[in-house]
């Protein structure tokens, strides 16, 4: 039951309020990858139920022209979420992002609701993927875990604010505060062959501040970040794509491998620079960055 | 469906819709105000119908001020009153009745 | 008849106006016709002064008389307290049919809606009405018909004698005794006086209103002795935090700016952009994006306006300041920062006629590269409505926006695709008043369309990488999401005409109808 969309491009998940018909009407036109349909933090506690029948009418009516639909359901401590992934699974969201968590085990309660509801609403078994947020030093620490805990997770996202107070910190503006959990969630996810997504950036008056931390998350291996206004998107969109001297070099070295796998060929050199089979996967994923942001035609 | 006390969904924001029921005398006692009255009140009208129809409601007071709400807001708007109205939120028929 | 943008223009209309349809844009190009002059009371005595002390006086020193015209300009807008001073007195003396030609009406008249009723008001002439007078026109309350007129087709109005003037009440910010006016100085600054100058030369009688009194001369009069008959001085002209606002605040709303992005992206990929081309855009936020974001490129490429036109704000006024643009020439203030630019000596003054007239030896709008405007409706034949809101009800006002997508080579029109739940593109617009022949593109937050007889802009935006789509591909886009709307009911009775420029007809507009629930079926 391998779900094809786990490995899509994600560059920039747009945080949205499900509650806010204003929001949710046509968030496409700024072309995010993926919105995050917020049920939790967003929607006041005496909206929960009346977010849900917005939610679910929005994923059924809206055509999101190709942006993935996450739901961010209400925390497993309180009374929503599993009414929360009844209306986001008969609706047919894309992922469930799960906030605060903390094990695997919050990770297979989810999953176990989930399958219920494809099996209720009659969607097709695992055609729901999960994303897990790290919000405390536990969740980040267990980051291995969790992204190990279901066939379903296709990521884990930074949630900065409420990590940072449960580390006795805040927010700095520096990302020094940020530099272990990164570190920590970047290695698990690609250990586990999930992806991973950095934190929201609030301060919307600092573009400069946004780009460096983008250009930083994008070093360090990110695959994109959660965004709160479209805004950020073009900033995202241009640093998360490829040069053209890495497109051309891609395009060669995926050429070649192809070749020379055919010739029983391992090792050879493109450029002058040693290469084998293990430079495949990222030859690919700079040539899909590249398509996706448009700047590549090619067919390799 | 009945209608069991007063209730209220939405809110008068740009694109949205402030939906309220309480029980009715026998009927649908529909209202609408909207600035879009002109262009859609027809449809709006047939949207608020159906809406009540799928939820099995035929005893109601609904009254919509609506900002230019598109269907599918109308639709939530209107359930939310409804479920509200009978204090259920939980199990809620997604896909049967709410459609 | 039917005219040449496919509206339906009833017979009674044509004869009760002696107008024609519409015929096309540049029907009248090359006719030659006789000016109309005005009468002109000479003065050769040397007793000194023109000032009357009441505007009461002044009436019967014009031979105010029953169904008489008056006009007014708009340069204070909302801040305006010249035409209900001057209407109250006329209003007072009981006098009946008024017309009322004005170069704008809005919210600072809503006073008015009385003496429509009543009758003291009769027939209205303007490039618009917003507000309360134009809710009671389309609820049928005025007795004759509202013509709306670009700010040319007015002056050309003017000129033929269409229309004659038999008292024009100019209100000045600064006036002396002897009728030089100003728009500079005292309390009521405005900046230009551009919508009043073509009433001085056109009008019977000419009275300056003023709220400050300078000595003589009042020099360089913007309307000069030569042209005005009395003086009145009142308390107040206007309201100064209403004439001209602070500039406004960049907008952060990320959908204009999309649309701004989307619009700067085409300006500088058509070969008009180039050294020395030529600009107008409005108030809106978008327009005002777009400004600042060409600006940008405008730096980075070196290249340089040669002129920029039109009602000027702080954004046009900064490239004058930041020497991007050779000079402005100006016709409206719209805040503080464009008052202020005036005094810079490559920022001129010039007239309605000089600005839009289609009737003169030639307007500034003709040497127009580009013109960015905004629009209520556009239809996939690419007519504009800029009058008539939603709910059938009169609600903006056709300013230059005919005038200079008529003039300038490349006139693009920036709408968002819904208003609300109201489609900005449709099938049909529910009143004309641009043709779609003069407009080029449309630029929405869904993508850009470019009016098919510019076939030279599509070839040359074939490798631009910008959401292109057809009129009608925007159009099926906007109703696959809101449904497609249906029509606004009116009533038979024509409350109003929509002329264009050149006078003929451009479309009609007809009195509200309560919406009623169609029958169930």
């Amino acid at each position: 039951m391998k779900n094809p969309n786990k490995q899509r491009l994600r560059r920039t998940m747009m945080f949205l309020n499900a509650q806010k018909p204003s929001l949710i009407k046509d968030p496409y036109i700024y072309k995010p990858d993926s919105i995050m349909l917020d049920l939790e933090d967003a929607v006041a506690e005496n909206q929960k139920d009346a977010a849900r029948f917005s939610l679910y009418h929005a994923l059924k009516t809206i055509d999101y022209r190709g942006c993935e639909r996450v739901v961010r359901i209400n925390g497993l401590d309180t009374p929503y979420w599993k009414e929360d992934i009844r209306c986001s699974v008969a609706g047919g969201a894309d992922t469930i992002r799960i906030p605060k968590t903390e094990s695997a085990q919050d990770v297979k309660m989810v999953e176990w609701e989930i399958e219920k509801a494809e099996k209720e609403f009659g969607r097709p078994e695992g055609s729901t993927l999960i994303m897990a947020a790290l919000e405390s030093a536990r969740g980040v620490m267990r980051a291995l875990d969790i992204c190990d805990a279901s066939e379903r997770m296709m990521g884990i996202a930074l949630s900065g604010g409420d990590y940072t107070k449960d580390l006795m910190t805040h927010i700095t503006g520096t990302g020094v505060e940020l530099m272990g959990a990164r570190q920590n969630m970047i290695i698990a996810a690609r250990a586990a062959h999930v992806q991973c997504f950095d934190t929201v950036f609030t301060n919307l008056d600092d573009m400069e501040g946004f780009r460096k931390e983008v250009e930083t998350i994008h070093l360090m291996g990110f695959d994109g970040k959660s965004i709160i206004n479209p805004r950020q998107i073009d900033i995202v969109h241009e640093i998360f794509t490829p040069t053209q001297k890495e497109i051309i070099f891609a395009e060669k070295v995926v050429t070649e491998i192809d070749t020379k796998k055919a010739q029983g060929i391992g090792v050879f050199t493109v450029d002058g620079k040693m290469i084998d089979i293990a430079f495949y996967d990222g030859a690919k994923r700079t040539l899909r960055l590249a398509k996706a942001a448009g700047v590549y035609k090619g067919e390799v | 469906m009945e209608i069991i006390k007063p209730a209220a969904a939405g809110t008068l924001e740009s694109s949205d819709c402030q939906v309220t029921v309480e029980k009715g005398d026998g009927g649908i006692d529909f209202s609408l105000e909207s600035a879009v009255i002109n262009q859609y009140g027809n449809q709006i009208r047939k949207v608020v119908f159906e809406t009540l129809e799928n939820l099995g409601i035929d005893n109601v007071k609904i009254r919509i001020v609506d900002k230019g709400a598109l269907d599918c807001t109308i639709k939530a708007r209107i359930e939310g009153a409804v479920y509200r109205s009978v204090d259920q939120y939980d199990n809620l028929p997604w896909g049967g009745a709410i459609r | 008849m039917i005219n040449a943008v496919g509206r339906e223009i009833p017979d009674y209309i044509l004869n009760q106006t002696g107008k024609k349809p519409f015929q096309g844009s540049f029907h009248y190009d090359g006719t030659i016709f006789k000016k109309h002059g005005p009468n002109v009371k000479v003065v050769m005595n040397n007793s000194g002064s023109k000032l009357v002390p009441t505007i009461d006086e002044v009436l019967d020193k014009c031979d105010a008389h029953d169904g008489m015209v008056v006009s007014f300009h708009h340069h204070f807008r909302d801040g305006d307290k010249v035409v209900c001073q001057v209407m109250e007195a006329i209003h007072r003396r009981g006098l009946k049919d008024i017309t009322i030609c004005a170069s704008s009406l809005g919210k600072a008249h809503d006073a008015l809606v009385p003496m429509i009723e009543d009758g003291t008001i009769t027939n209205i002439q303007s490039s618009g009405v917003r507000g309360k007078i134009g809710q009671a026109i389309s609820e049928g309350k005025l007795k004759g018909l509202a013509i709306m007129r670009s700010h040319g087709g007015r002056v050309r109005a003017l000129m033929t004698g269409e229309v004659k003037i038999d008292i024009a009440f100019i209100g000045s910010p600064t006036a002396d005794e002897y009728g030089n006016l100003r728009a500079i100085g005292g309390k009521s600054d405005c900046g230009v006086l551009s919508y009043a100058m073509p009433d001085s030369f056109h009008a019977n009688w000419v009275v300056g209103i003023t709220d400050c009194l300078v000595p003589y001369p009042n020099f360089p009069a913007h309307i000069g002795q030569t042209r005005v008959d009395y003086v009145v001085v009142v308390d107040e002209i206007g309201d100064p935090k209403k004439i001209a606002t602070g500039a406004a605040k960049p907008t952060t709303d990320q959908r204009k700016l999309l649309m701004a992005e989307y619009c700067t992206q085409f300006v500088v990929n058509t070969p008009y952009f180039k050294d020395g081309f030529s600009y107008q855009t409005g108030v809106g936020g978008a327009s005002i994006a777009s400004t600042l974001s060409l600006t940008k490129i405008m730096k980075e490429r070196n290249i340089r306006m040669g002129f920029g036109v039109g009602g000027l704000t702080k954004a046009m006024c900064d490239l004058l300041r930041n020497d991007q643009v050779n000079c402005l020439l100006d016709v409206q203030d719209f805040d503080t920062s464009a008052v202020e630019s005036v005094k810079n000596l490559k920022h001129f003054r010039i007239s309605a006629s000089e600005y839009a007239n289609p009737f003169n030896k030639g307007a500034v709008v003709n040497k127009l590269d580009f013109v960015i405007l905004a629009a209520l409706e556009v239809d996939v034949n690419f007519n504009c409505n800029v009058v008539v809101g939603s709910d059938g009800v009169i609600t903006g006002a056709q300013g230059g926006h005919p005038d200079t997508a008529a003039g300038a080579k490349c006139a693009i029109v920036i709408a968002p695709l819904l208003q609300g739940r109201i489609p900005a593109i449709c099938s049909e617009v529910t009143t004309v008043t641009t043709p779609g022949e003069t407009v080029d593109v449309v630029v929405t937050d869904y993508g850009i369309a470019i009016n098919p007889r510019r076939q030279d802009l599509i070839e040359c935006m074939k490798d631009v990488d910008l959401p292109f789509k057809t009129i009608e591909e925007l159009r099926d886009i906007a109703y696959s999401i809101v449904g497609e709307p249906e029509k606004v009911q009116f009533e038979d009775r024509i409350v109003g005409i929509i002329e264009a420029r050149d006078g003929t007809i451009m479309d009609v507009v007809r009195q509200i109808k309560p919406f009623e629930f169609r029958e169930e079926v």
